[in-house]
């Protein structure tokens, strides 16, 4: 016997005395939600993903969009989504496939924490009149400094400084390769990190040549499929990060479907055109702690010793343990990438339930690698569903010395959190590598959207700082005096080495 | 031409390739390094036409991300000559350990004794960038593991059974992998699927072998004939039908 539908996800409704007919929804709408008969706009609803295209461009506010227009009988353990999925896999016994960061409703850390400020007896800082150092270098630091005296008197530094990457505020954009986003989506977030001084990440699809002009800001990546890594990709970087794993789907590797190799794709990634991208699990020549110390040594031994290297991974059970390794590989940062990281593609069972989050991931790094000694020797990145500068400064506070945003680069411009980037016909452009489709985004106008973004965080996190009397992104880093826990037990505390409110 | 002598007895791996380094911009197109043992990352990321002859035994990650070089090795290799080598050559009259020519996206590692596991792993082709791993020995498990692209032989001398470990091609998508004799079908891994090896292979890749023999000094004629069994992939999309949409 069939199983038959189940319900719509979304309803679209057309306000039809609003309606001008300008046809802007039927034109914009990449998944075919809208269509002409007879001069009447008709509606599939059954199609729509609530990517809000058709409403951010209706000029009329004519649309309306209401999620789950049926109910089920309502069921505390079976959900509507638990039944659904059941539904799907019962008709076709397959791993459900979901774009975006976790979508369960875990509770929020960075929301169960709160900020200090000054009051009377320190005073705060208006970093409208003052100073505020938001400068960050990302590398190792010496442990100590030693210096020579030349007969003349002058001093000079003895010591030999490892490569640092210099950026004005502690904010980069993660990895999002060409591939699984647009070539014009990664050029506007390029001429952005080139226009605010950060740095932002390649992706493990290579670099095309239309993002030559801004790879001094660019972090290349070396992944587990090795695609577009050849030695002048290398020489490219400012950096080169080893991706271990990522947030959204930790232990598994990646696959870019066919579909998606499409030819520029392909000639970026150095794989033949329409093929499966296929990025296995682990990197086969890393199964160890030591075997990792070999590839960031022999990263640094082909590009002479001159670029930082970065390991990313997920944040996952033993993350701190696994960090200090790390920290011992002669790697000069660790990227932690929480359980909340998006992604364009990764089985929901992954996104949604392995994993653990950035606040507690990033505050153990912290602690385990002061407890060692070893703090010094690598940068801590932090990544994974950053959505403001409120949980920038709370990470930098819990440790990090920078964080990677995604998501909120891609919102900036103009991605809705669908979640359906893994069908590849997102119609802002980004999440697909269909032309029309592409051609929507205006690089100078995208690349503006997203280096305001970059600009209003930093000008809140100098606020804050400024408010608590900081006037240096140094003074804040680890500085868990300033947090407090609102509402949280007292593992966490213990966890986040934060007082609770109060104390 | 000039030559440079290198004695590496000692010598830490990155005064060792900042010499090699500095000679091929100084010109120099034969490099010979002797005593090397275990010393890394030899020729690491190096870019030339260089021909570097190597006695002892290399460490790991010979020649990685390398583009152009010849590297000739008397003696063996420690894991993973080839890594991610974009093209040139690397010869390894011994033997070689794991993942040998991983992620080899171009030029050809010849190893004249035996390889071990996983080795070919990953390699990929684009356009004419075609990479090769030939073998004279045998190999362990996972030969050709997520293939990609390129060529893999294995003739097998020394050896009853060319290869005898399982999971050859396991999950290959791209490329062949090409056994002297036959290959028993539980060897093969998921994805891997087994073809007779035609005239027009031989006529194909008979200049292949013959190359490949005349590096490792093996006399060539009795590989020339069609007594080799051929791997593909059984699809190059392995993960078209695993997953469905939320």
């Amino acid at each position: 016997m069939s199983l038959g539908s189940v319900p719509l996800k979304y309803k679209i409704s057309i306000d039809r005395d609003q309606c001008m007919k300008c046809m802007r929804c039927v034109d914009n709408c990449s998944y075919g939600v809208y269509r002409v008969e007879d001069d009447r706009i008709l509606i599939d609803s059954r199609r729509c993903t609530a990517c809000h295209r058709c409403i951010s461009m209706c000029p009329r506010d004519a649309i309306m969009l209401q999620e789950k227009p049926v109910d089920y009988r309502s069921h505390p353990l079976w959900t509507a989504e638990a039944r659904e999925d059941i539904i799907n896999q019962a008709r076709t016994g397959k791993i459900i496939l979901a774009g975006m960061g976790n979508a369960m409703d875990y509770p929020i850390i960075f929301d169960r924490l709160v900020l200090d400020a000054c009051q009377v007896t320190n005073p705060s800082i208006d970093p409208l009149r003052e100073p505020m150092e938001l400068r960050t270098y990302l590398g190792k630091k010496p442990a100590k400094l030693e210096f020579t005296k030349s007969d003349k008197g002058d001093i000079e530094l003895k010591t030999e400084l490892a490569p640092n990457l210099k950026l004005e505020t502690p904010i980069m954009i993660g990895h999002m390769s060409y591939g699984a986003i647009s070539l014009n989506a990664q050029l506007s977030l390029a001429k952005a990190v080139a226009k605010t001084g950060t740095f932002m990440g390649t992706g493990e699809g290579g670099m095309h040549e239309s993002l030559y002009p801004y790879q001094k800001n660019m972090i290349v990546q070396v992944a587990s499929g090795r695609f577009g890594v050849d030695i002048n990709y290398l020489e490219r970087g400012a950096a080169i990060e080893i991706k271990i794993g990522q947030g959204a789907k930790p232990g598994i590797g990646g696959h870019l479907p066919g579909e998606k190799v499409c030819s520029d794709v392909s000639c970026t990634r150095m794989i033949p055109l329409g093929s499966d991208a296929i990025s296995p699990a682990p990197h086969h020549d890393i199964y160890s702690i030591e075997d990792l110390a070999q590839l960031v040594r022999s990263l640094k031994e082909a590009t002479e010793w001159k670029k930082p290297i970065f390991v990313k991974i997920a944040a996952v059970h033993n993350v701190a343990a696994i960090a200090a390794g790390i920290a011992r590989s002669s790697a000069d940062a660790v990227v932690i990438d929480g359980f909340r990281g998006g992604t364009g593609a990764a089985p929901k069972v992954f996104r949604d339930n392995v994993g653990i989050p950035i606040e507690a991931a990033v505050a153990a790094v912290d602690q385990k690698l002061n407890d060692q000694g070893i703090r010094n020797e690598v940068s801590v990145i932090a990544s994974g569903g950053i959505r403001n500068s409120a949980d920038l400064a709370k990470s930098i506070a819990l440790g990090a010395d920078a964080v990677y945003i995604g998501t909120a680069s891609l919102i900036a411009l103009g991605c809705r959190v669908c979640g359906n980037c893994y069908r590849g016909l997102c119609p802002w452009g980004i999440a697909t590598q269909r032309p029309d489709l592409v051609d929507r985004i205006d690089t100078d106008v995208g690349s503006q959207n997203v280096a305001n973004l970059i600009h209003a965080w930093t000008l809140e996190l100098s606020e804050l700082m400024g408010a608590a009397g900081i006037n240096s992104i140094e003074s804040l880093r680890g500085n868990r005096e300033r947090l407090r826990g609102y509402m949280l037990d007292e593992g966490m505390l213990n966890v986040l080495k934060v007082d609770p409110v109060g104390a | 031409m000039e030559t440079m002598t290198i004695d590496a007895k000692g010598m830490h791996y990155t005064p060792l390739n900042k010499m090699i380094r500095e000679a091929v911009a100084s010109g120099v197109r034969e490099i010979v390094i002797n005593n090397v043992l275990g010393q890394r990352f030899i020729a690491n990321g190096l870019r030339s036409n260089v021909r570097i002859t190597i006695t002892g035994v290399c460490g790991g990650d010979l020649g990685m991300f390398m583009s152009g070089p010849e590297c000739i090795v008397r003696g063996d290799c420690e894991h993973a000559p080839g890594n991610t080598m974009d093209n040139g050559t690397i010869v390894i009259h011994g033997s070689a350990g794991d993942a040998v020519a991983h992620s080899m996206r171009g030029g050809r590692v010849f190893v004249r004794g035996d390889i071990g596991y996983r080795g070919g792993i990953h390699m990929k082709q684009y356009e004419q960038k075609r990479p090769v791993l030939a073998v004279g020995g045998t190999t362990h498990a996972f030969l050709g593991e997520y293939m990609a692209g390129g060529i893999i032989i294995v003739l097998g001398m020394g050896h009853e059974v060319a290869v005898k470990d399982r999971g050859i091609g396991s999950g290959i998508h791209g490329g062949e992998i090409i056994i002297r004799g036959d290959v028993e079908d539980r060897l093969l891994g998921v994805g891997a699927t087994k073809v007779k090896f035609s005239e027009d292979d031989l006529k194909r890749l008979s200049p292949l072998i013959t190359e490949f023999c005349e590096y490792i000094e093996v006399d060539p004629s009795r590989f020339l004939d069609t007594g080799y069994t051929r791997i593909i992939p059984a699809s190059s999309r392995p993960f078209a039908g695993k997953y469905t949409w939320e």
